[in-house]
């Protein structure tokens, strides 16, 4: 629908297509049923109502049918979500630091920086702490996003599959500056994300100060 | 206003506006326990209060006109949206058509003379008063507007410099005024029904409000106990939620979400009880599925407990956690739709006139099933995690409280317009605002739908410049949907001065309210009814109305 930059997020524009697509049925069904009763049924043309109380079978009809439907909903909402955070193994680890208001990124070997570099071709745990208040870190373009928060070590698990400059955004209310912090993702290919990673220079190696 | 509205007895009674009591003036309103009176008050407050959240939120899109600064600073910003959000859910949509069309009518509709505890009743009122009034004081001292949200999370409510701790003492005082009522209303649909009218004989607003009273009494204390530590911890630092002092931020979101999540039933099942009173009415037909209709407000307080954790899928949670809450929730949105459809079924093969109130009624059920159905998408895991947060939600929420609590508020002053003050008012006027809030309304929180998925976060003061476009078109809806809302509220105050005069029963409705004269008596009846037949049931329409009282 909008940039996409997984297979996962794909899958979860197809969940939302399957839900709308539902949906709207279900909104046509119940908004044309009403607006034909109202004309149909006009008190000018039909003076006089039928008085029925109500009807078991299209109860239970109109129990058991949304009941199917809305388990398929779950199950396609579940399955891929379970099974993205499930895969955890092998993963390149990299750590997310979130602050009032801005981020930063700690890298295995030592490297630090504000905006985020990951290789194309592998699959990445982001280890998310707060520094102060609660903030979440999400990124529209891969569907995901996982709040962020002081003496927590919550995960995410990003596996791009183009590369690419996407948006990080904050989507936890964290006070005055909440709406400026946006920092970039790059998705570079691999031998560029060696190149830039190895480059550690001594003022990127000191952990950043915490900040107020 | 209201003494304009008296309209001296029609007949040989004195209504309740022109009943002299121990006191006179206003001393008679504020110290009165007749549960009309403290309705009313209770109305003439929330609308009010209504019109001030309103125009908090027509400044909030005035500023997100254009990327940037426009009229206001992030910090004034991030005091509106959240006074927006205190405003209207806390003195607007909980306390909204319970306590107002509740205290008017539930005494009414079950055949009873007043509620079990009238001075309990006037208490309530004044415990809303002092809270509402305690929060607009908050705004003048210490550190100013409080900017945490309406949602107060920890640690941020903790470690704001705004002025945090008066606030949530009014949220906290108005979460007593809320018990109160309940109380006082289960006492009431327990031991003051009239003769025959059994449980299963009671109008299905009766139903709501029962099953609303049990959510108010057993969840509003888990609030009561949260806003006192975050108040503890903000003062004494005792280390609850703060992690900075050991505590855990997500301890206090489920602290929170365990009241709030059926807070929001709170807000919508009495609503629901006033859309199964109109739809019988202009259809002059029975209500489908009575049963199912009251169980399923039974259903949906049970169910509603159990969801709060939909609130948390991204809160760091454990995955079992987040797929059994998002099962939860899908269940949860059953009696709902069952509800949807056993009042749709009403209108089959009815006799339909589609006055005011049913057109606003037939506005709900287009912006609550939008609601509703979006719902599903914010239950589903993997979209939810997507759209969390973001102006989805904010969109789903304004669909299911304004387009839904609000709405069939505006749809029962209009149906009970003639019975509370003993006026009519241009049905022409009310139609054509109604309908300017509706493409308004559209306008504004559809686009919202679009922002969100396009992945723009909620409570942002600034945004991307690829917004700004969709963020303009939502402005200029509330612009229409405002101007509705100013004319259809001019018309009620116009109404109140010069409408003609109300009959007893203007719409043909069937419950008790409806065989007592406009506007009611003190003690409402003269003589206690006797309850023979079901409350919608229009094949006795005749006998009922015309021999009854």
């Amino acid at each position: 629908m909008f940039n996409s930059a997984s297979n996962y997020a794909d899958s979860v524009d197809l969940v939302m297509l399957i839900i709308v697509g539902i949906s709207i049925v279900l909104l046509l069904g119940i908004t044309i049923a009403m607006i034909y009763f109202v004309f149909r049924y006009n008190r000018k043309k039909h003076p006089v109502a039928e008085q029925i109380h109500g009807n078991v079978l299209l109860e239970i009809i109109w129990i058991v049918v949304p009941t199917i439907i809305v388990i398929v909903m779950f199950w396609y909402g579940f399955e891929g979500y379970q099974k993205l955070r499930a895969d955890v193994d092998n993963a390149y680890e990299v750590k997310v630091f979130a602050f009032m208001w801005g981020w930063n990124f700690e890298y295995p070997n030592g490297k630090t920086s504000d905006t985020l570099y990951l290789p194309l071709s592998k699959k990445t745990k982001l280890i998310l702490t707060s520094r102060d208040v609660n903030h979440s870190f999400y990124v529209p373009a891969f569907r995901l996003k996982e709040d962020v928060i002081g003496g927590k070590n919550h995960f995410m698990i990003l596996t791009p599959k183009t590369t690419g400059v996407y948006d990080i955004a904050c989507a936890e209310y964290c006070g005055l500056n909440h709406s400026k912090m946006y920092t970039k993702l790059h998705i570079v290919e691999d031998h560029q994300f060696d190149q830039w990673v190895s480059k550690v220079d001594a003022t990127q190696t000191k952990p950043v100060e915490e900040k107020k | 206003m209201a003494d304009n509205a008296a309209v001296a007895g029609n007949g040989n009674y004195v209504d309740f506006y022109n009943y002299k009591g121990k006191y006179s003036g206003i001393a008679g309103w504020l110290l009165s326990v007749d549960h009309k009176r403290i309705g009313l008050m209770y109305l003439y407050s929330m609308v009010t209060f209504f019109l001030i959240g309103m125009t908090l939120g027509f400044f909030m899109r005035l500023e997100l006109w254009s990327t940037g600064q426009d009229i206001m600073g992030p910090q004034t910003y991030n005091a509106l949206f959240t006074l927006h959000g205190i405003i209207m859910i806390f003195l607007v949509i909980i306390p909204g058509i319970p306590a107002g069309f509740g205290n008017f009518f539930l005494p009414i509709q079950i055949g009873a003379e007043d509620v079990s505890f009238p001075k309990l009743n006037l208490t309530s009122w004044y415990l809303y008063t002092i809270g509402g009034l305690m929060a607009v004081v908050s705004l003048f001292v210490g550190g100013g507007p409080i900017d945490t949200g309406w949602t107060f999370y920890a640690p941020y409510s903790i470690r704001t410099g705004t002025e945090v701790i008066l606030p949530l003492l009014a949220a906290f005082i108005l979460g007593f005024s809320s018990i109160l009522t309940g109380l006082n209303f289960v006492t009431t649909v327990h031991r003051l029904r009239a003769p025959g009218m059994s449980f299963f004989k009671m109008p299905l607003f009766v139903w709501s409000l029962y099953s609303t009273a049990w959510i108010q009494i057993i969840g509003t204390p888990v609030i009561g106990i949260t806003i006192i530590l975050v108040m503890l911890e903000r003062a004494f630092g005792i280390g609850v939620f703060d992690p900075a002092l050991g505590g855990d931020p997500i301890l206090f979101q489920h602290l929170f979400w365990i009241y709030s999540h059926p807070a929001v039933y709170i807000m919508i099942l009495p609503a629901m009880g006033v859309v199964s009173e109109i739809i019988p009415t202009f259809c002059r037909k029975t209500i489908f599925g009575y049963g199912a209709i009251a169980m399923s407000s039974l259903a949906i307080a049970f169910v509603g407990t159990l969801v709060w954790g939909h609130h948390m899928f991204t809160s760091g949670m454990s995955d079992e956690a987040r797929w059994i809450y998002s099962f939860l929730t899908f269940i949860v949105a059953l009696p709902s739709g069952v509800k949807i459809f056993n009042w749709v079924a009403t209108m089959h093969k009815a006799s339909i006139k589609p006055e005011t109130p049913f057109l606003f009624v037939m506005a709900f059920i287009f912006l609550f099933s939008i609601g509703g159905l979006t719902g599903l998408v914010l239950g589903s895991l993997a979209t939810d995690v997507h759209l969390h947060d973001t102006y989805f939600v904010v969109a789903h929420f304004h669909y299911v409280m304004f387009g839904g609590t609000i709405f069939i508020f505006f749809a029962g002053l209009h149906y009970w317009f003639p019975k509370m003050f003993g006026r009519m008012y241009n049905s022409k006027i009310a139609n054509t605002a109604l309908a300017l809030m509706v493409v308004g309304f559209n306008m504004l929180y559809f686009t919202f739908f679009i922002l969100g998925y396009l992945g723009m976060p909620r409570r942002y003061y600034d945004y991307l410049p690829e917004f700004q476009d969709l963020h303009r078109f939502a402005t200029v809806g509330s612009w229409v949907m405002i101007l509705g809302i100013i004319i259809m509220i001019v018309n009620l105050i116009v109404a109140l001065r010069k409408g003609d005069k109300a009959p007893a029963n203007p719409w043909g409705g069937m419950t008790l309210e409806w065989t007592v004269p406009s506007p009611p008596p003190l003690t409402n009846f003269t003589k206690i009814p006797t309850v023979k037949y079901g409350p919608y049931e229009y094949e006795h329409y005749e006998e009922v109305v015309n021999n009854e009282h």
